[in-house]
């Protein structure tokens, strides 16, 4: 059934979530909170060096030290094929993922692990590793992707032989892949243009920053089967891909989602668990593992950082009739950057006939990158929205107008294939142009940007259930872990469809082995796919307890009616009896079929994809080159906002990071190669003294394949954040800062080269 | 060598555990004494996820020693609340959804309570630099401030809970 033009009583409201009163007593447990009976501590040895080749690996001193029960290394991990699987969102080579865990013969960047110990304490643990004795031969290193580009450049990979080009290489590359989309002739596109820009642009690589560090405790019992408790943005992905790198059943494993403290993308893959399974197995203990806020950053995550050239031509009537974009972005040690959905985000707001996309995943000494809060969009949409800009002005255009004489509407067809349907762009535009913010004043020195962001939103395979137990009351369950708030979306979803108030319905996530699969946690699917699967669930529900109604009534099924929670007879026709309602019809549970309860797995398919606009306002301290945000206001299409504060909230958080992107985060290496900036305090995030409060502004064209009108919503907005901020600097200064991040020292020296003009 | 035998007073409790020198009174908390909603985020005093209150004042426990703890009195993420009575800034915090993965949640709330102790009236910028020392990653500190800014009002009795 579709609700999206119902009278709807519990969608669209804001009631506390589910767990809430858990998650602010600090009852909540998290990845690092577990413990087990006879529980041993697992710490990781990681590379000094960028760039080494393991020559060997003595552990007999560490395996010495009393309370040490197990050492590894990737010798304790079986081979596996150097080959790409699908994992639902995109590529996953697990040779790259099991080497990443514990590398194989060569170190590959600072951080790399090496080897891993367990021991009876955390205290053992730590100097245990210190205790191993590893020979490097170091080896020539490269960081810049540039660089690394270039012929003669340290190669990280013999084997690597750069993909998507013709002929086949013979010589080993830093380049993985190289990635062309095309539509119509950007060539002939650009002769036909009467005013062109261009620029190159560079982002950094920036963490996702989740406050919590990665965490697991895991046990390998006598019988080959194994728990796995840790927190990660899908239990069903830790249990596979432990299972493929240990060459485990994965019926054998059973994952147990803990509470996660945040991952934004960087939780979609494994760092800890396979090498706490296989410390576990050797010493016949539990082990727990958790890193440190340093090992986070050397050795998770981050993004890619990137170089962007970008080139517009466009007609003087403001027709966009041309775009060129290379793409390079850093893979770090292995394969695999976002630049893939680079090529495809920046430029897909757009309706422009002739496009060029080239794109370059190429790999340095850097750590692998993990995904991040809709992964390559950000750096392709920094350029893109950047050039627009410079765009607008040379045509002595509003920057707004100019994208809706250009934006994307239903029909577009993209340069990477699909056409657009039920897109809310231009609608988001309109109320970005007619937000009192967009009209208001500026003092002089202040600056005003604007941008947008697009993000695909997947759906995916997904299981979620509705149990009614035997006193009435009612759970929902969902296969995917809740990372913003989702438990409170879903049960909502149901309390709806069971005409029943939200908080009567409580949410669970249960663990691999008591609900169906579900895809991770990621490509903002969760609202959407499980919304989808627990609707139906809901309504399998209320179908069977009409069905016992009418049993107990002993009239026909179809003249059952079920409202506000309850049975009612269809109509005078079908008879005059009392309603039943949930706990009634529950209490009878036993005598009408047993118990009441649906779990749907489906794949979800129609995830509407998003759009965003930000307004920025800027000042910019000419003295310290600090940049000072006044105002901000995100205007996204939301599909549906099933809970109205939780969409809120993802927007209000992903133009923060943005906002940290913007200004502040980075990833600095010393002259060996090596991380300078590895903690929180060098490595700055947002704090709340940084940023104004951020006004979410939700335009609702509802997703017409969803039953509630629902849309992803947790990515688009980190997209727009750095172009808008660009572009408000740029308003207030005159200056164009191209090179993430505009840092205070960066944005003075601009300041001070730059010949004394008046902005415009 | 041997370990340190400590009292302290903990969420109202006359409280005695051992430690070593090292260990951090985070450490002591969660390891020793079961304490985990105090979360460790960073351990070098930047994050705030393991914000306690001790003898009045707002710390992490992560720069304390467990063995510095002794003789004084700790309230915990888990003393907030009296019984199943929620601090109205626990119960601000649901209202305004000022929680997305809850992490640093708890942090927040002990930093946020301690702002009000000292400040019962606190300007939006007086909040927002109190909390400065309290990272949260995925809110983007607007609905945490709203919350904040809320419960202060409540508890000067300008509004109802």
């Amino acid at each position: 059934m579709n609700y999206i033009a119902s009278d709807l009583k519990v969608v669209g409201t804001r009631p506390v979530r589910p767990d809430g009163v858990e998650k602010v007593t600090g009852r909540a447990q998290f990845g690092a909170d577990m413990r087990m009976a006879g529980m041993l501590w697992g710490k990781v040895l990681r590379s000094p060096h960028a760039h080494a080749k393991i020559v060997s690996i003595d552990a007999s001193k560490a395996e010495k030290l009393p309370g040490v029960k197990a050492v590894v290394t990737s010798k304790d991990f079986p081979h596996i094929a150097n080959e790409e699987a699908f994992v639902g969102e995109g590529p996953m080579n697990f040779r790259d993922l099991s080497r990443n865990c514990l590398a194989w013969d060569k170190a590959l960047y600072e951080g790399h692990a090496i080897a891993a110990v367990a021991a009876s304490t955390q205290a053992i643990a730590d100097a245990a590793v210190e205790l191993i004795d590893v020979k490097y031969e170091v080896l020539p290193y490269v960081i810049d992707v540039e660089d690394a580009m270039k012929d003669g450049a340290p190669i990280l990979h013999d084997d690597l032989f750069t993909g998507g080009v013709e002929p086949k290489p013979t010589k080993p590359s830093n380049i993985a892949k190289v990635l062309t989309f095309k539509k119509g002739d950007a060539e002939a596109g650009f002769k036909d243009a009467d005013v062109v820009v261009e620029g190159r642009y560079t982002t950094q690589p920036v963490h996702q920053a989740y406050i919590e560090p990665h965490a697991c405790l895991c046990s390998y019992n006598a019988d080959g089967q194994v728990t796995v408790y840790s927190s990660s943005q899908g239990h069903f992905m830790v249990r596979a891909y432990c299972a493929k790198l240990l060459g485990i059943e994965i019926s054998d494993i059973r994952a147990v989602p803990l509470e996660i403290g945040g991952g934004f993308g960087g939780k979609t893959l494994v760092y800890l668990e396979p090498v706490a399974i296989a410390l576990s197995k050797k010493a016949g203990r539990p082990v727990k593992m958790q890193m440190t806020r340093e090992e986070v950053f050397r050795a998770s995550g981050p993004t890619s950082g990137a170089v962007i050239e970008m080139k517009f031509g466009a007609k003087k009537d403001g027709t966009i009739v041309a775009a060129r974009q290379v793409l390079k972005y850093q893979a770090g040690g292995f394969p695999g950057s976002p630049v893939g959905p680079g090529c495809m985000c920046g430029l897909a707001m757009y309706d422009i006939p002739n496009v060029e996309v080239i794109g370059y995943d190429v790999v340095s000494n850097r750590p692998k990158v993990a995904a991040y809060r809709a992964p390559g969009a950000p750096i392709s949409s920094f350029a893109v929205e950047s050039a627009m800009d410079e765009l607008a002005r040379k045509l002595n255009m509003d920057p707004i107008a100019l994208r809706e004489q250009n934006g994307a509407r239903n029909g577009t067809k993209t340069h990477y294939g699909p056409t657009h349907q039920n897109i809310g762009f231009l609608a988001t535009l309109e109320a970005a142009k007619n937000h009192p913010h967009y009209k208001s004043p500026l003092k002089p020195g202040q600056g005003r940007g604007i941008a947008c962001g697009f993000w695909f939103n997947i759906g995916g395979e997904t299981s979620a259930g509705c149990h009614v137990a035997e006193d009435g009351s009612v759970t929902a369950t969902s296969g995917n872990p809740d990372i913003g708030g989702s438990r409170a979306a879903i049960g909502m979803m149901v309390a709806e469809v069971l005409g029943l108030p939200a908080e009567q319905v409580r949410t669970m996530i249960p663990d691999t082995s008591s609900i169906g699969f579900s895809f991770l946690t990621g490509g903002s699917r969760t609202t959407f796919s499980i919304g989808m699967a627990v609707t139906q669930a809901a309504e399998r529900v209320v179908e069977d307890l009409k069905q016992r109604a009418a049993q107990i009534w002993e009239i026909p099924a179809d003249a059952v009616e079920w409202r506000d929670g309850k049975a009612y007879p269809a109509g005078s026709n079908a008879g005059a009896f009392e309603p039943l309602d949930l706990a009634a019809l529950a209490l009878k549970a036993g005598r009408t079929g047993g118990p009441i309860g649906a779990e749907v797995s489906l794949n979800a398919q129609g995830a509407g994809p998003g759009f965003g606009a930000h307004i920025c306002d800027v000042e910019v301290d000419k003295e310290t080159g600090a940049v000072k945000i006044l105002r901000y206001t995100a205007v996204q299409d939301v599909g549906k906002a099933i809970h109205p504060s939780y969409v809120e909230g993802q927007i209000q958080g992903g133009a923060a990071q943005g906002i940290g992107w913007a200004l502040n985060e980075e990833y600095i290496y010393d002259a060996k190669g090596k991380m300078d900036n590895a903690g929180f305090l060098d490595y700055r995030v947002p704090v709340a003294s940084d940023v104004p409060m951020i006004e979410a502004v939700l335009v609702e064209v509802p997703n017409p394949r969803h039953p509630f009108g629902a849309r992803g919503v947790g990515e688009v907005p980190i997209v727009p954040p750095m172009a808008a901020i660009a572009n408000a600097i740029r308003s207030a200064t005159g200056l164009r800062m191209p090179d993430l991040p505009m840092s205070p020292p960066k944005l003075r020296a601009a300041l001070d080269a730059a010949p004394k003009t008046s902005p415009g | 060598m041997s370990k340190h035998h400590v009292s302290a007073v903990i969420n109202g409790e006359p409280t005695e555990f051992l430690c070593e020198t090292q260990q951090t009174l985070l450490d002591v908390l969660r390891d020793e004494i079961g304490l985990t909603g105090s979360k460790e985020g960073c351990a070098s005093g930047d994050c705030g996820a393991c914000s306690v209150i001790v003898d009045g004042r707002l710390i992490c426990s992560c720069l304390m020693l467990g063995c510095e703890a002794d003789g004084t009195s700790i309230t915990t993420i888990e003393g907030i609340a009296q019984g199943d009575h929620l601090h109205p800034v626990q119960q601000k915090f649901l209202e305004h959804a000022a929680l997305q993965c809850g992490f640093c949640t708890p942090g927040l709330i002990v930093a946020s309570k301690a702002l009000l102790d000292e400040n019962p009236n606190p300007t939006e910028e007086e909040a927002r630099y109190w909390l400065a020392g309290n990272l949260c990653r995925c809110t983007g500190y607007d609905k945490v401030i709203r919350a904040v800014m809320d419960a202060a009002a409540v508890m000067r009795g300008e509004k109802a809970a």
